[in-house]
């Protein structure tokens, strides 16, 4: 597989005059000649950070500031992880970014290490064909040119749906398997080598690079007050088509997905562990938390999927909720237990006739699994599987009758086949 | 200073003598892995729960002040 | 006359407390090899077991001690207390007393951890645990060896027993361990059980039925 075929063609703009900032393919000599090298500078980038708002870029959206004090007060020698495993089969945007724009994201790696007062770092990468070599030799080039002051170890992750979770990345690092562990004492305090350890998504350490070059004001230039900057968006429209989009946050989803053209019968906001919306109400909202929370929904790492009409909402779901409960870290009694029996149920709902007491069981493990995990996983997908049930109603009732709306059975969204069965499938 | 009671799931092989000995807070769910109350520990409660935390097999309870981050 | 009284005296209390804390090992050991997910003694709730098994875990060592300060008291043989705890530098019965000092060096690193259980890592714990399983053989051993009380007789025939207890559950628990399913293994034996209609069903991480 070459590149051109594991990413998608690429949109600079949402529309016109939104600023593009992060996918222009650079290589190094380019990179240097429209940024040149790092200004590392130290502690005050925690503050022009802070300034900016720049929040998480893997999902969770948690301001980086706060992560960047957290770590560079832990007092020890602290360690910085640049986040690229992008496990959600779905997702495209870091793939991309650090496909075409690696330097940016190396430069944010560097200059978050300067800012906690280490010279250890780690870009945790999928293994998608090519992409370590590519990386390698990004990294190789930039030693040559002697611009890094931290040394950066690349390490591959698994294709595990939680082999991004912040806690997997570093046991993963550390040697083990990619599997989340409890949270007590935090990944910010004892983590890689026991080490305080900085993990961030690779999209933010790239809008960081930017920032420690151009300012808060800057950044804030594009989104919103409350939510400033802009964001890649994967978005998967109605056509089948899907495109990594740097976009202003705040940007009407009915524009991104292009809703008006290529009609959908619903949107699913933030990926597996996401919610679904009725188009309608999608076309509406814009892609900002402060829209999207009142509707159940969430920015989260900014994946938009439209499903088309003609494609059966509920088939799609079984298969995600399946492949969700195969991606259970196998660790916690509830999650592990509640999983598989709601992916099973869920299939069974879906058939003509399911016995009467199904939906109350389905309700029953979903409400058992949820936060009882070490993780979000349980969270996630049950928040997925109580959204399928609200917003295919329609859909289920046919079913139970024989029936089903659907023109086409083709898998609409990607979902990896298998179960992982062995330790070695976790490395 | 009131206490709250948590479990690490990952240690938790679901032994049970938790909600043996915490009824007030524990009870099992249908896989035998407990389901705690984040109701906080009252001073009444805090021998048993502290006897909990030191006889779950696991180790897998944490007994803690409300405000502190774990 | 009464020094040799009271010293076989002292030689027969250690000898009897020896025993005793042979008999409550075997047991503490027993219930330890029993907590477990499924493990339970009929009619015991599951705390009396994890209960019963430090109590007379506690009780045991006040045996040993005795056992210990007795022997070392007793004039009839010369047996130093460095000897109790150092093995193997007593001149009376080296090898067979220098095993008794292990097992007391085992069983203190076991009980020691034990009681700071709570504020010491998990893992660490566990691991100085398992040393039990070394711990109780050469206990036997120390025992068996040490004097001919249990060599013959009925105290035989209960050591034989003990060892057979403890040896049996051992076993057992060990058949159930090899055959539970591995983390990595969980959730594809979970999909599997639940395709196959089972709505409540057991729990996946056991290889059968709870």
């Amino acid at each position: 597989m070459n590149a051109s075929h594991v990413l998608p063609r690429h949109d600079r703009h949402a529309r016109p005059g939104d600023p593009s900032r992060l996918l222009q393919a650079m290589d190094l000599d380019a990179h240097l000649a429209a940024y040149g090298p790092p200004p590392y500078g130290g502690r005050q980038l925690i503050e022009v950070v802070a300034a900016a708002g720049l929040t998480g870029r893997g999902g969770a959206g948690f301001p980086a500031a706060r992560k960047l004090t957290a770590v560079a007060e832990a007092g020890r020698r602290a360690v910085v992880v640049g986040n690229g495993a992008e496990s959600e089969p779905a997702s495209r945007k870091d793939q991309q970014l650090l496909w075409t724009a690696p330097h940016l994201v190396l430069d944010g790696l560097q200059l978050a290490a300067e800012a906690v007062g280490t010279t250890r770092a780690y870009l945790y990468v999928n293994a998608h064909p090519g992409f370590p070599e590519q990386l390698g030799s990004a990294l190789a080039a930039r030693a040559a040119a002697g611009l890094d002051r931290a040394r950066v170890q690349l390490v591959t992750a698994p294709p595990r749906f939680l082999a991004g979770e912040e806690s997997a990345v570093v046991s993963r690092i550390n040697g083990g398997p990619a599997i989340p562990r409890f949270k007590v004492p935090p990944v910010f305090r004892r983590g890689v080598a026991g080490a305080p350890t900085l993990v961030h998504n690779v999209e933010t350490l790239a809008h960081l690079a930017q920032i420690a070059r151009y300012g808060a004001n800057w950044f804030r230039a594009a989104g919103t007050s409350a939510e400033p900057g802009t964001m890649l968006a994967t978005c998967w429209r109605a056509d089948g088509t899907v495109e990594v989009v740097e976009t202003a946050i705040g940007v009407p989803l009915g524009e991104l997905l292009r809703l008006g053209e290529l009609p959908a019968q619903a949107v699913l906001v933030g990926g597996y562990h996401g919610t679904w919306l009725t188009s309608g109400r999608a076309a509406t909202l814009p892609l900002a938390n402060a829209g999207l929370r009142p509707a159940g929904a969430a920015v989260g790492a900014g994946l938009l999927a439209a499903l088309p009409h003609g494609r059966c909402g509920v088939a799609e779901a079984v298969r995600v909720v399946r492949y969700l409960a195969a991606e259970s870290a196998g660790q916690c009694g509830p999650c592990f237990n509640g999983l598989p029996r709601i992916a099973a149920g869920l299939a069974e709902l879906a058939r003509p006739r399911p016995r009467p007491r199904l939906r109350a069981d389905l309700e029953r493990w979903a409400g058992l699994a949820e936060r009882r995990g070490a993780c979000h996983h349980p969270d996630g997908s049950v928040r997925f599987l109580r959204s399928t049930l609200a917003i295919f109603g329609t859909e289920l009732t046919a079913h139970a009758r024989g029936k089903c709306s659907a023109t086409s059975h083709r898998p609409f969204f990607p979902v990896p086949a298998g179960v992982p069965a062995s330790q070695a499938d976790w490395i | 200073m009131s206490q709250q009671l948590r479990v690490n799931p990952i240690a938790c092989t679901g032994h049970g003598v938790c909600a043996e000995l915490l009824p007030e807070r524990v009870i099992l769910d249908e896989w035998g892995y407990p389901v705690i109350s984040p109701e906080p520990i009252p001073p009444a409660l805090r021998k048993a729960a502290r006897r909990a935390v030191t006889d779950c097999p696991a180790l897998a309870l944490l007994l803690s002040g409300h405000q502190r981050a774990w | 006359m009464s020094g040799i009284t009271a010293s076989t005296a002292l030689w027969y209390a250690s000898r009897a407390t020896g025993i005793t804390a042979l008999l409550l090992l075997s047991v503490v050991v027993l219930l330890g090899i029993t907590v477990d997910r499924q493990g339970r003694l009929p009619g015991l709730p599951r705390f009396a077991v994890t209960g019963l098994h430090r109590n007379l875990s506690l009780i045991a060592v006040v045996f040993v001690a005795m056992h210990v300060v007795t022997a070392v008291a007793d004039s009839y043989v010369s047996i130093s207390l460095a000897a109790a705890v150092i093995p193997f530098v007593s001149s009376y019965e080296p090898f067979w007393l220098g095993l008794g000092a292990v097992s007391l060096d085992l069983m203190a690193a076991v009980i020691v951890t034990s009681l700071v259980r709570s504020r010491i890592p998990r893992r660490a714990w566990r691991a100085v645990h398992w040393l039990s399983y070394g711990l109780y053989p050469v206990a036997v051993v120390h025992s068996i060896g040490s004097s001919t009380d249990l060599q013959s007789g009925w105290l035989l025939a209960v050591t034989v027993s003990c060892v057979a207890a403890v040896a049996g559950a051992a076993v057992f628990r060990l058949r159930r361990s090899l055959r539970a399913v591995p983390r990595s293994g969980r959730v594809a034996s979970a999909l599997g059980e639940a395709a196959g209609g089972l709505a409540g069903g057991p729990a996946a991480d056991q290889g059968r039925p709870r």
